[in-house]
């Protein structure tokens, strides 16, 4: 099988890239660090510069972790979602997974306000955020899939999640009357997209159900290939339509929700990545793509975080922005390049 | 193939088809009883509209009949697990709506979904019948393309290749031959024909190429009207079952030749 020693080499390449990338991350920065004393802190080695050492250790170091996870994460939950629905446009933000969540953090970080006092603050807990963000992104993928069973149609699809999306901002709105200025700025900031403010604690949490979420999906390749093939042809293979499908969500909610209750909605990667994967590895095979997918997210994450710190700089962009301006125009030559895109 | 005819791969007792609702209840046709033998080519007939998804929907399970018995093997069809129905009977669809971004080889590799472990890994024997199927389909040189390089009739061949690399002793085509031009309909036909014979397994597709169908099946099922009726070309063609499938007014069936004339 000359093919998969092929794949196997481009899977190294791209581990080196990444690799490369990770330390490019971590090196760059508001405060510039020489690069020998990244590396010994990064070894837990004295270095002469303490506040150097806590940089790398409490602020770099997780951001860059987060970046793996938010765009390994984002990308599979897309490829999920855009074999789930046969819809090359599909993915976590289209269809408004990312509004659920958004909903459901709203409802935490605003909703406090209403319960108020000790049940506010109960509330305010890194696994309230993951699971309020996890169930309103399941809530709306439930509804996508109930309605995707009526309506056959991929375009309707893709319109009743646009329209979930406007649901959500027409309630976080709502919302948004009755809360404090403070709990405004706060949702708004988080809804610009950050992966630099997670404590190590709350970067445990958000590896804990992302690798949940990565068994499942993981889990789901058979089936998912299987499923390539047409649901009829699917069950006449004997698989089980109805369990399979719950897998792939119960996977993307998990992914997706969690990144997002973390990171905020992070528009693109998840619809953009799978499409240059297939791209690049041509195939739709996912126990080929799924490897791929999850590399490149991870690489393009970490460039546009890199991008996002302004090096040198005292600025930092919102990295909500920078994935967009990237992920956009990537999604638009990809329409134009291919008569008809492929999932 | 004498003495194997009496080895029944499908059998219908007094089968009605049609749909049921809450409240209402249509059947299409009824008092079906038809026997498959191994290695039997037979082919389903009839005009648009009578009911041959229906009979061949409710015969592989996804849709409930009305009423009536079907034996796959020797036991019910309604005690089959969905896999044991996946190593029992596999399909061909007229649907083309799936992924084309695999190759040839991977598309096939996916009939082999029954057996494979839980993440799909080909085992030396998956692998082995893959290369077999490719062979009997004459497909060998299509193996690393991508399906979306293929033309229909090509892609025909592959998707009955993935039909038999599902290893079932039944596999089952909902009009194979649409949308393919006069050779490759034969050639297909035929193909189905030599696989029938080759293999020993059973093969039973719907199609509107009944002269084709007259030449090459072992049986035929004629659905009308009043009936659906099942024997071999020359019983139909002597008990006339060919005259009663289209209204009289246009096309007369031939006797002779075997073939539907237009009237002068």
């Amino acid at each position: 099988m000359q093919q998969s020693r092929s794949y196997r080499n481009q899977y190294i390449y791209l581990s080196l890239i990444l690799l490369l990338f990770f330390f490019v991350n971590i090196g760059l920065g508001s405060v510039s660090i020489p690069l020998k004393s990244v590396f010994s802190s990064l070894l837990g080695g004295n270095i002469e510069n303490d506040s150097w050492q806590y940089i790398v250790q409490n602020y770099r170091l997780p951001k860059a972790i987060t970046a793996i996870i938010v765009g390994s994460g984002l990308g599979i939950s897309g490829l999920l979602m855009q074999t789930l629905f046969r819809n090359p446009l599909a993915g976590p933000f289209v269809l408004g997974i990312s509004s659920g969540a958004s909903l459901g953090v709203a409802l935490i970080i605003m909703g406090a306000s209403i319960f108020g006092g000790l049940v506010g603050t109960m509330l305010m807990t890194p696994w309230s955020l993951v699971i309020a963000a996890s169930l309103g992104s399941l809530l709306v993928l439930m509804a996508v899939v109930a309605v995707s069973i009526r309506v056959r149609d991929t375009m309707a699809i893709l319109i009743i999640g646009l329209m979930f999306g406007s649901i959500t901002a027409a309630i976080v709105s709502i919302l948004s009357y009755f809360s404090s200025a403070e709990q405004l700025q706060q949702y708004i900031f988080w809804g610009f997209g950050s992966l630099g403010n997670l404590s190590w604690n709350q970067l445990g949490v958000l590896t804990l159900v992302y690798v949940i979420g990565l068994i499942f999906g993981i889990y789901s390749i058979k089936q998912l290939n299987t499923l390539l093939l047409g649901e009829n042809y699917a069950k006449s293979l004997g698989l089980n339509i109805q369990r399979s499908r719950l897998f792939i969500i119960i996977a993307t909610s998990l992914l997706a929700g969690t990144i997002t209750a973390f990171a905020g909605p992070i528009a693109f990667i998840g619809l953009a990545i799978p499409h240059l994967t297939r791209q690049i590895f041509k195939t739709s095979n996912h126990k080929v793509l799924l490897p791929a997918v999850f590399l490149y997210g991870a690489i393009v994450m970490l460039i546009c975080d890199s991008i996002a710190q302004l090096p040198m700089s005292n600025y930092m962009l919102p990295i909500n922005a920078i994935t967009s301006i990237i992920g956009a125009p990537v999604v638009i030559w990809l329409l134009v390049r291919q008569r008809k895109m492929m999932f | 193939m004498k003495d194997s005819a009496n080895h029944t791969v499908l059998k219908t007792n007094a089968l009605s088809i049609g749909y049921r609702s809450k409240n209402n209840e249509s059947i299409i046709a009824s008092n079906i009883t038809i026997q498959l033998g191994k290695g039997e080519l037979i082919g389903l007939v009839g005009a648009n509209g009578i009911g041959k998804s229906t009979l061949l929907r409710t015969l592989t399970k996804v849709q409930p009949s009305i009423s009536g018995e079907i034996f796959i093997g020797n036991r019910p069809i309604e005690d089959h697990s969905s896999i044991q129905l996946a190593k029992a009977l596999s399909l061909v669809l007229t649907e083309y709506g799936f992924s084309k971004n695999l190759t040839v080889y991977e598309l096939i590799a996916l009939g082999r979904h029954p057996y494979t472990n839980w993440i799909g890994t080909l085992s030396q024997n998956d692998k082995n019948i893959i290369e077999k199927v490719i062979g009997q389909t004459g497909i060998e040189n299509l193996k690393e393309k991508k399906c979306y390089e293929l033309s229909d009739g090509q892609l025909q061949k592959v998707m009955i290749a993935r039909a038999l690399a599902q290893d079932t002793q039944l596999i089952i085509l909902d009009e194979p031959t649409t949308h393919l031009d006069m050779y490759h309909k034969a050639y297909i036909l035929n193909l189905l024909k030599k696989l029938a014979s080759d293999t020993g397994k059973t093969i039973l597709f719907s199609s509107h190429e009944i002269d084709l169908a007259i030449q090459l099946c072992d049986k035929l099922i004629v659905m009308t009207e009043a009936q659906v009726i099942s024997g071999t070309p020359k019983e139909h063609i002597s008990k006339g079952s060919f005259n009663n499938l289209f209204p009289k007014d246009l096309i007369v069936f031939d006797v002779d030749s075997g073939s539907f004339k237009v009237k002068k």
